[in-house]
């Protein structure tokens, strides 16, 4: 083979076949996505920054389709999201590696049609062969859910524990079936949104949630849509939650404790969201009691991990008297697995507690608002658990790609320190009506605005400083890439 | 740069974001040549509703304010109306009576009694109408500026007083759009220069932020160019400047619509079927009214 040809076939081979490869594609088309979608964001459009993106790509930004573009880009950065979350699935779990093979390819063709076409159909003009293209890949994406779904099936007898350290059933791996369930609940809320998303999609009269929350009659298909949303993004949290539990080796007693947890809880949450258009009053109810139990389930995560890493860390420093201060130094000594916990618990003050808070004071507070006000709550409250979700996949996919020494300790303090005060800026940003009225909010929204321009700038740079590591590295003919293209973390499954 | 350095940059732009606002007294004023008491014609008929262009009607003829309510014109109002005996005055309000809601008990359903409601608050740091203890009067310089902090009982009052009503939604959404499916009610694009929404860079901003009524005329102003952004009846400041009460009661939750977008909103809001309400003791510097009447 030619030079240049093999130069080429190298690298594609590393970035769409191996687990690390795949994952670094998803999160740079992630970032390069953010990164254009930013430029059509409000201040942006205050520069004039817009207005010139506009002109040089020739977008079509037509005020009725706003919302409909939306929907295509929340689509396409979750779809991407669900394929990093999957390879690193078939990744990790004992399976064939054929069938992880299979699945790879099918996410992988799933997530590019629906990025690619998806913002080509929102962005460049309505062409419907586009659209087409954009739910061909959607359908590949729920198809290699299936194959996920069989592929971890838990009752296998291929896939029995004998570790008396993990939960299990018998023999059943309950971790497994934790998976299991989740790969399930995601194919069946996949179902639910997609059936109410072609009743809309058919007369293009789309909408997004936020603006039909006070409506008093809802339509079954608006809380379909409702239910679908918020199911979704709950059950990439919970499989994001799982994968953390196999990166820091989840086991013994908590592991014991939190398996049913989640098995149990992602279990109630979702019959609790389906069953949001037929019994809407008390589908509130099961989706506190599921989610009250998820978020046990991380808890034992948590407590576990942050014992792991003292531990850990009192090890590695040889420290005979653990003081108070020693323990938390250890704590705090790998940013990239501290980080990922750490963002766990973060997500309690600015996303569930403000949100069990919201449902509690929604007539005496929320409600009282306009509507706009309150819309920001919603919108806000989702985006900063979608970015606590990236940052932690960030922190996991750090750890993969092998950073160390004073890089990793940069890279996951900047990741903690600056996304964690950007998402506190939001919080309070989203509901300063609380704290000031409108008269009063200029210094108290000025300054928010700038910890959070700050905040995201920073993790954005460095971001991009790890993806231009990466970048890099693929020149190299023995880089890091040469290495990972043959790594694979999970035994091999003989059936 | 060393790390000091950049906490103290830091803590330099937070200090500058938290200094307040400039004062009421630098505001700038023009005359824009809009008359404030004018109303225009809608004519009965078909039009698009909704950002999905529905096909809706109107049955009767109708005539809009061309222009917000003014300050001037909500201070006469209160005078003329403390005078006849019409509206009350508590220790730090204005109200008066308004018959009520029906109540259905919906889920989240606030009752809308029959009473005494506040109109508008008289000791908001907000307000732009000052009281001497027997009258009311306007601010220096907001005299043409859209009444704003009056609640939707406050709207509903004034347009009563004077036999008129607010306009329904449908009726806001038609003298907005007219016959066709413009998005915008000069057209299908939104520039400087169209409105005052966020960052419009008017004169006004970071000052009073809301602009005199029909501002936005084709006028030019120290420099600053404007197109004349009125509706297809002539109507002015119906996208941007304030959120504008309508008449509709939304059933259960009595919240009240309010449309167009405000000076803090980003330009996509002030798209015509924008979705906004709010509960109708509900009083902000970003809303304001105007009143309809049977044409």
């Amino acid at each position: 083979m030619q030079p240049v040809r093999r130069f080429f076939a190298d690298r594609f081979v590393f970035l769409f076949t191996a687990t690390k490869g795949l994952v670094l594609v998803a999160i740079a088309l992630i970032a390069l996505t953010t990164a254009f979608m930013g430029t059509l964001s409000g201040p942006m459009q205050t520069w004039g920054v817009t207005g010139a993106v506009v002109e040089t790509f020739g977008l079509s930004l037509v005020p009725a389709e706003r919302e409909g573009r939306i929907i295509l880009l929340y689509h396409t950065i979750a779809m991407s999201v669900i394929a990093i979350e999957t390879y690193l699935i078939t990744d990790s779990l004992p399976m064939k590696r054929r069938e992880q093979t299979q699945i790879n390819a099918t996410i992988t063709v799933g997530y590019l049609l629906t990025l690619i076409f998806g913002l080509w159909f929102g962005y460049f003009g309505r062409n419907w062969a586009f659209h087409g293209l954009y739910l061909v890949g959607l359908s590949l994406i729920f198809f290699a859910g299936l194959q996920l779904a069989v592929a971890i099936w838990p009752w296998r007898p291929a896939y029995h524990t004998a570790d008396t350290r993990r939960a299990r059933l018998g023999r059943v791996d309950l971790e497994r079936v934790a998976f299991f369930v989740m790969a399930v609940a995601t194919l069946g809320s996949a179902i639910f949104g997609a059936v109410a998303g072609s009743f809309y999609g058919n007369g293009f009269e789309t909408f997004l949630a936020e603006d039909v929350v006070r409506d008093p009659v809802k339509t079954p298909l608006q809380l379909a849509i409702i239910g679908h949303l918020h199911i979704m993004l709950t059950l990439i949290a919970v499989a994001l939650a799982l994968l953390v539990g196999r990166w820091l080796d989840f086991n013994g007693l908590w592991h014991k404790l939190s398996m049913p947890f989640f098995i149990v809880g992602t279990i109630i949450i979702t019959l609790g969201v389906w069953s949001i258009v037929p019994y809407q009053p008390i589908a509130h109810i099961i989706i506190y009691v599921g989610s009250t139990i998820v978020l046990l389930g991380a808890l034992f995560l948590v407590i576990f991990g942050f014992d792991r890493l003292i531990r850990q860390g009192l090890e590695a420093e040889s420290t005979r008297k653990a003081t108070l201060g020693r323990k938390l130094r250890a704590l705090l000594r790998d940013p990239l697995k501290f980080g990922a916990l750490w963002q766990m618990v973060f997500m309690n003050f600015v996303v569930s507690f403000p949100g069990i808070f919201m449902a509690a004071k929604l007539g005496d507070i929320f409600r009282v608002w306009p509507l706009r006000q309150e819309r920001l709550v919603l919108t806000g409250h989702w985006h900063i658990l979608s970015g606590i979700v990236a940052t932690i996949i960030l922190l996991m996919y750090a750890d993969l790609a092998g950073l160390k020494g004073r890089v990793r300790q940069v890279f996951g303090w900047s990741i903690i320190v600056f996304s964690d005060l950007a998402f506190g800026a939001t919080f309070i940003f989203i509901v300063r009506r609380m704290f000031v009225t409108e008269y009063g909010e200029g210094p108290l929204v000025r300054t928010m605005t700038v910890l959070m321009d700050v905040g995201l700038g920073a993790v954005l740079l460095t971001l991009a400083a790890l993806m231009v590591w990466r970048l890099f590295d693929l020149f190299g003919p023995q880089g890091r890439w040469r290495h990972e293209l043959t790594e694979f973390t999970a035994e091999e499954v003989a059936l | 740069m060393k790390w000091p350095n950049l906490t103290a940059l830091l803590a330099l732009v937070l200090v500058a974001c938290a200094a307040p606002g400039l004062a009421s007294t630098d505001v700038p004023v023009y005359g824009t040549g809009i008359d404030a008491t004018a109303w225009a014609h809608v004519p009965a008929g078909d039009f698009y509703q909704g950002q999905h262009n529905h096909a809706a009607t109107i049955e009767t003829d109708y005539e809009l304010m061309v222009t917000n309510v003014t300050n001037g014109q909500y201070a006469g109002f209160l005078n003329a109306a403390l005078a006849a005996g019409e509206v009350n005055l508590t220790a730090d309000a204005v109200t008066g009576y308004y018959p009520g809601d029906p109540f259905r008990a919906y889920k989240h359903e606030v009752e809308i009694p029959a009473g005494e409601w506040e109109l508008m608050p008289t000791k908001d740091p907000a307000l732009r109408l000052t009281f001497d203890g027997t009258g009311f009067s306007v601010k220096p310089g907001y005299e043409n500026h859209p009444a704003t902090m009056v609640s939707w009982f406050g709207a509903w009052a004034y347009c009563t007083y004077y036999d008129w009503r607010l306009p329904t939604d449908a009726e806001w959404e038609k003298a907005a759009r007219g016959t066709d499916t413009r998005p915008y009610p000069w057209g299908d694009e939104i520039a400087i220069g169209h409105a005052n929404f966020v960052d419009s860079r008017d004169p006004f901003e970071g000052r009073s932020e809301t602009t005199p009524v029909g501002f936005y005329n084709g006028s030019t102003y120290d420099g600053f160019e404007t197109y004349d952004s009125a509706s297809p009846y002539g109507i002015h400041d119906l996208a941007g400047n304030v959120w504008e009460w309508t008449g509709d009661v939304r059933i259960g939750t009595h919240h009240r619509s309010l449309r167009g977008g405000s000076f803090a909103n980003y330009a996509y809001n002030l798209r015509i079927w924008t979705i906004n309400n709010a509960q109708p003791q509900h009083t902000s510097p970003r809303v304001g009214f105007r009143c309809a009447r049977d044409g």
